[in-house]
């Protein structure tokens, strides 16, 4: 595979509520990451973008987006309708094919204009599940309870995860949630859907971010430390939730392994874990030894734009790298109810 | 690019208005099963699937890739989705064809659909808000420009029609089947959005389209012979700002020259010798063949007229019927994209065009803002 870099990154602060359209809060944050890797807009030989419509209810809502990459004289783009985490996996496979050397990655999403918890219920099979109006609370609620009693952990264990979260979230000033609380204060909190808290839920988020890949050497020029994409790869599960083991994730497990987690010591992951569960599901499914650290910026937990978090993960791992002098780092993506898909990228930086 | 790719499968669907006989899982299986035996493969040898459609709000289920991975027996495999507007299922193809060029996949399965019959595609289109134009609505005011810059003469319109609902007669699969259409019926059908009547637009359709793509190894292992793809271009633009020509756009036009660059196509006309492309109003016929290059600017109606895109014409455009006679809209362009690769594989039973070896598939959408296309040979590139 052709070498390709992480060369920037930006992302607006994760919000309760913006008062914006997607294409305003992207607009910013796109020209940021383009002028943090020094390159002209027409240096970009492909840009891919992710989001959803039925986040802000409007269909085509990719289309206004458009407007934040200035695209004119037309330019060569696509667009997922999932995380921006695939739309850089996209832009990535594009940059494989050695015509083009830059892309430009970005998503949004605004969830506040609507009840996120039952927007997604849409997400659901149409016929058998989603007349049951089974929510992501009430999906994660199941695997949290199947993964606390496969594993022997206790709830304990799921407000320690919030409480270092929201610990080192306070170091992230793009984080919505921070702050010191204590594992018995968390405990006292009563359940949403048991044995969930509303602190092992991600906050509602309107957010948006953008990455720059560079192919080459070109990277070395674009940066002064970029973050080599060493390995990227995603796999679903089926769907339903009754023959999938919740307890686990078999696809984020071979996401990692094909990704090729294994081939180096880890330092740091940047983790799509939106419920506290999840990264205790996650850090034994991509085989991460407990000195790794996990979610540096607060992860999910403390900020979660639907359809940039996954991207956010990439762009906090590429970071580490750029800004923190780390050498190998792991971001994560996941999609859907309980994990369902997960995309894994290793990054490596300059020895 | 680095690694050839091949189409080896090619499924659909039998469209219609209301395939209440299938779910939407039980309606992409039903063209990827057809993709898969026609490719001699099975669901499990694909390594990756790659969906397209158009808005979540079609069918009201959001982020369809995940309810389907199970029934596109994607578990365990990357699967992705796809979605930019109208152009989608050209985009889909396109997508997976770079999967395979680039070399990090093999077997490819792809499949684009849509099922307007779960839902109600004017509600969709203008956002669950009501007093929507639909999609005549918002191409009729560029129609009426083309007609004026023109001076086409307004039959033009009415034979594509005819046409294109003539060729559909000899595909099995199309939905609408109009064998009494002529001139006159096109004439007296209603007017729906000035200059457009009834029967110069598209139907609403449920209907998939699926191909299996794979490497060079895989085609040349193939027992029926693969069309090639030699090149592939997308290209978007902003959908509004002052001078911009929604009639003939730039998109449009950067993108054909990008893949006739790639495929060595110096004169279309000559060197193209079948076109699917995305008509979803008869107008657009002579518009694409302008902004494709096929004719002059403001000649493009004259190929209609003088027969040139007939079946047994110089240049067959949309032989299959096109988007005229079949509109499952997420499939539409994948559906173009394909059948240009059937002609190729000689594979178009009655709608075969004789000795067809390099063909044009064409998809568009948005504001006429997003444009998808490659180009497929009989022969190896």
């Amino acid at each position: 595979m052709r070498d390709v870099a992480i060369v920037s990154f930006a992302q607006a602060p994760a919000q309760s509520r913006v008062e914006t359209t997607e294409t305003q809060m992207l607009y910013p944050v796109v020209n940021e990451a383009i002028a943090r890797s020094g390159l002209e807009r027409r240096d970009i030989g492909f840009t891919c973008s992710g989001s959803a419509d039925y986040l802000q209810g409007a269909p085509f809502a990719f289309v206004g987006n458009l407007e934040a990459t200035g695209a004119w004289p037309p330019i060569s783009e696509s667009h997922v309708e999932m995380d921006g985490a695939w739309a850089l996996y996209e832009a990535w496979v594009r940059l494989q094919h050695g015509d083009v050397d830059a892309a430009l990655v970005f998503s949004s999403g605004i969830s506040s204009k609507a009840n996120l918890r039952e927007v997604l219920c849409l997400q659901s099979d149409p016929y058998y599940l989603m007349p049951l109006w089974a929510d992501p609370w009430s999906l994660a609620a199941l695997q949290a309870r199947a993964f606390l009693d496969a594993n022997g952990h206790d709830e304990r264990s799921l407000a320690e995860v919030v409480a270092r979260s929201r610990r080192l979230a306070s170091g992230n000033p793009n984080a919505q949630v921070s702050g010191e609380v204590s594992v018995d204060d968390l405990l006292a909190e009563p359940h949403v859907v048991s044995p969930l808290r509303a602190s092992d839920a991600p906050p509602v988020s309107d957010g948006a971010a953008a990455i720059v890949l560079v192919a080459g050497e070109a990277a070395r020029e674009a940066c002064e430390h970029p973050a080599w994409i060493r390995g990227i790869d995603h796999r679903a599960d089926p769907h339903y939730p009754g023959v999938r083991d919740l307890s686990t994730s078999a696809s984020a497990r071979q996401a990692a392994e094909a990704a090729g987690v294994a081939g180096g010591p880890v330092e740091v992951a940047e983790l799509h874990a939106s419920f506290s569960h999840e990264e205790l599901i996650l850090r034994d499914a991509l085989g991460l030894d407990d000195d790794v650290e996990v979610n540096p910026s607060g992860g999910p937990l403390c900020g979660n734009p639907m359809m940039v978090s996954g991207l956010v993960r990439l762009g906090e791992a590429f970071r580490q790298i750029n800004e923190h002098g780390k050498q190998r780092t792991v971001g994560h993506a996941a999609s859907g109810p309980c994990l369902q898909q997960n995309l894994v990228c290793v990054l490596e930086g300059d020895a | 690019m680095a690694e050839r790719v091949a189409v080896v499968g090619i499924g659909q669907t039998h469209h219609r208005k209301v395939r209440d006989d299938v779910s939407l899982a039980g309606l992409l299986r039903e063209a990827g099963q057809r993709a898969l035996d026609d490719a001699e493969m099975t669901w499990t040898d694909v390594d990756a699937v790659v969906i397209g459609t158009a808005p979540d709000s079609f069918e009201g289920v959001m982020m369809p890739e995940l309810y389907l991975a199970d029934a596109l027996g994607a578990a365990g495999k990357p699967i992705m989705r796809v979605h930019t507007a109208g152009s989608v299922g050209g985009s889909t193809a396109v997508v997976a064809s770079h999967l395979v060029s680039s070399g990090v996949r093999q077997r490819v399965l792809t499949i684009a659909f849509e099922k307007q019959s779960e839902g109600d595609t004017t509600w969709g289109l203008s956002g669950g808000r009501s007093g929507g134009v639909g999609a005549g609505g918002y191409f009729a005011p560029h129609i009426r420009a083309y007609i004026s810059r023109s001076n086409a003469p307004e039959y033009v319109g009415w034979m594509v029609a005819v046409k294109d609902r003539r060729n559909a007669l000899k595909n099995p699969y199309a939905h609408l089947q109009l064998p009494d259409i002529d001139l006159d019926a096109v004439k007296e059908s209603p007017m729906v959005w000035e200059p457009v009547r009834r029967l110069e637009s598209c139907p609403a359709s449920d209907g998939a389209c699926a191909m299996v793509l794979t490497d060079e190894a895989g085609g040349d292992a193939a027992s029926k012979p693969p069309a090639w793809v030699h090149g592939t271009a997308i290209r978007s633009e902003l959908g509004q700002f002052p001078g911009r020509d929604p009639v003939n756009p730039r998109g449009g036009q950067d993108c054909a020259a990008d893949v006739y660059a790639q495929t060595g196509i110096t004169d279309p006309l000559r060197d193209i010798d079948v076109v699917e492309c995305y008509v979803p109003f008869s107008w657009y016929e002579p518009m694409w063949m302008e902004n494709l290059g096929f004719a002059e600017i403001g000649e493009g109606w004259k190929l209609t007229e003088t027969g040139a895109t007939e079946l047994d014409g110089d240049l067959p455009v949309n032989c299959s019927g096109g988007v005229l006679s079949s509109n499952p809209i997420g499939a539409s362009g994948m559906l173009r994209f394909a059948e240009a690769a059937m002609q190729v594989r000689g594979q178009a039973g009655e709608h075969q065009v004789d000795g067809a070896r390099t063909a044009l598939g064409h998809a568009y959408g948005g504001a006429s803002q997003f444009f998808a296309m490659w180009v497929v040979r009989s022969d190896k590139p």
